[in-house]
């Protein structure tokens, strides 16, 4: 058995999401190659074939791939899908848009969003916004998976063998043309793969008010979330939603200040590692899956919080 | 110009989550059912079109049981012009269901396929990438707008990063995100109106597609339940159980 994995990359940086997926892999079988799809990019690559438990790295560099347009990524991995047990990517929008494609061209029906692999064939994965979780078996000769990263710890950035194969690429669609990509222009770390998340709901009263959890956010290099009823009140963008029709986040450290936490928000975050609830209401159900609970008005605590991270960082110092 | 939108009847995202405690599923009966809400951003979106003057037929499809029927004239109440169900009784995988969906299209020739960009029950967010595979048609995945111009769209997709923004030529198909618009209620009027638009069925099996399932659910179980913590006094404390106990700042 060997595994292939699709890297998401953005042709200078390995996305986190790459390593959690060799990671998941290499819980299956030892011999993992990955596949490297961009423009400009040996250098990824170089960096690619260092990760631990990579094998091999096989790189299709062409312009036509500076971006990752999923028809044009598709017949790459098709064509080296015959050689492969798994074939394996991050739940990620850039794994979700291209996998599924890649699944049907080979007539398999593919396994979303693996949280935990119980062997070659059988694959836990959440359905129903996690509110259930489900155990299947793939009964196809090639495993398409993807895999949510955060489930699974990431691989180091050495050890590898550091081997790396060139393919060719001279298959554009020509249908899809990429305009553009705006980034959102945050020092912060992405809401959906952050280590510490901070969310505010109707309780922050105003867009205004956000600040205080901005001002909290970059003293723990936390990503700010919110509740449906803050984007619904238009405190804050839709990007920032966290909960069933929102992202869902798996950080290690997650902060709901003033969320009543409504099941449509806990199923976007409950299955944090160690959740705070901050809230004047004692009653909130949010403090029933809160691992510490602090009754108080999110206006004196968060200013206390932030003075007390200050005093932690001084002392650190 | 033809739109095909697909629509899936599931629990309505406002229903706690039962799961069954012989673990074979989740509980069904006598639960609230309703239209897969990103659907409902495709039906909306498809509205939109028409009535911009871009379009000027809507068939909804769906996929499923009897009651498929009442989640199509959901859709045909909003102002769609006519249903297709294509019937069965068993929950199909996202391939089974791209396949019926690319011979409908086949033959009806729509020039755009609009589709939720998944549905909130087996969150599997496969189907429109698979139909677009299927069709060779472009792929636009998780919409948050569309911008029709002549024979082509300029769409625009929510991903992890941010947004981006590409160019497909029609026919295409898009899957929507729960951003790309607000979707109306059909009015009284409408929905009178709507139980007189055709709905033409066919069984699943006709289509000559194998349905058969390729995975296995071997159990379904409650995730694991969170053990309800502690309260703390105040901040100061707060922050030393997070530091020395948690140990996550």
């Amino acid at each position: 058995m060997t595994i292939l994995v699709l890297a998401e990359h953005n042709n200078i940086d390995i996305k986190p999401s790459t390593l959690n997926t060799i990671s998941a892999a290499s819980q299956i079988d030892q011999d993992i190659h990955v596949l490297v799809t961009g423009y400009e990019c040996e250098e990824l690559a170089k960096n690619i074939s260092k990760c631990e438990k990579v094998s091999k790295v096989y790189l299709a560099n062409n312009e036509k791939l500076k971006n990752p347009i999923a028809e044009n990524i598709e017949p790459i991995v098709v064509s080296l899908a015959n050689n492969y047990s798994h074939i394996m990517a991050p739940a990620t929008t850039f794994g979700k848009n291209i996998f599924p494609r890649i699944a049907v061209k080979l007539d398999i029906a593919q396994v979303s969003d693996v949280i935990k692999i119980i062997s070659s064939d059988t694959f836990m994965r959440p359905i129903y916004a996690g509110n259930a979780i489900a155990t299947v078996k793939s009964n196809d000769k090639i495993k398409v998976l993807t895999v949510r990263p955060t489930s699974f710890e990431p691989v180091e950035t050495s050890g590898g063998k550091e081997q790396i194969e060139n393919i060719s690429f001279d298959n554009d669609s020509g249908s899809v043309e990429f305009i553009d990509r705006e980034e959102s222009q945050s020092e912060r770390p992405e809401l959906s793969t952050a280590r510490v998340v901070i969310s505010g709901g109707r309780g922050l009263q105003s867009a205004e008010n956000f600040k205080l959890l901005n001002e909290i956010a970059d003293k723990l290099n936390a990503a700010v979330g919110a509740s449906r009823a803050a984007v619904d009140a238009g405190y804050v963008s839709n990007d920032y939603q966290v909960g069933q029709t929102g992202k869902v986040v798996v950080p290690d450290l997650y902060i709901a200040v003033g969320i009543s936490g409504a099941i449509q928000h806990l199923a976007g975050m409950k299955e944090s590692k160690v959740i705070v609830a901050i809230n004047k209401d004692e009653e909130a159900p949010i403090f029933n899956v809160a691992d510490y609970g602090l009754n108080a008005d999110l206006f004196e605590a968060l200013p206390q919080l932030s003075s007390e991270l200050d005093k932690l960082n001084t002392i650190q110092q | 110009m033809k739109l095909l939108v697909t629509v899936k009847r599931v629990i309505d995202y406002n229903v706690q989550i039962r799961v069954k405690a012989d673990g074979s599923g989740v509980e069904k009966d006598n639960v609230k059912m309703s239209m897969n809400p990103p659907d409902e951003n495709a039906v909306e979106e498809a509205l939109r079109i028409k009535e911009a003057g871009n379009a000027d037929e809507i068939i909804i499809l769906s996929v499923g049981n009897d009651k498929a029927q009442e989640t199509i004239r959901t859709a045909l109440a909003m102002g769609a012009d006519r249903g297709i169900h294509i019937k069965t009784d068993n929950d199909l995988e996202p391939l089974a269901i791209s396949k019926i969906i690319s011979k409908v299209a086949e033959e009806e020739k729509p020039s755009i396929i609009l589709m939720g960009k998944q549905a909130i029950d087996d969150d599997s967010n496969q189907t429109g990438q698979m139909t677009s595979a299927l069709l060779n048609w472009p792929q636009a995945t998780f919409a948050s707008k569309i911008e029709i111009e002549g024979q082509s769209a300029i769409v625009t997709r929510e991903i992890d990063e941010g947004l981006e923004r590409i160019k497909v030529s029609i026919p295409f198909v898009a899957s929507c995100d729960l951003r790309l618009n607000e979707p109306r209620y059909a009015s009284l009027p409408n929905i009178m109106k709507a139980k007189k638009k055709p709905i033409d069925t066919k069984d699943a099996s006709s289509l000559g597609i194998n349905i058969e399932p390729r995975i296995e659910q071997i159990k379904v179980e409650e995730p694991p339940i969170r053990q309800k913590g502690i309260m703390v006094s105040d901040v100061a404390e707060l922050v030393q159980k997070l530091k020395h106990e948690a140990k996550v700042i």
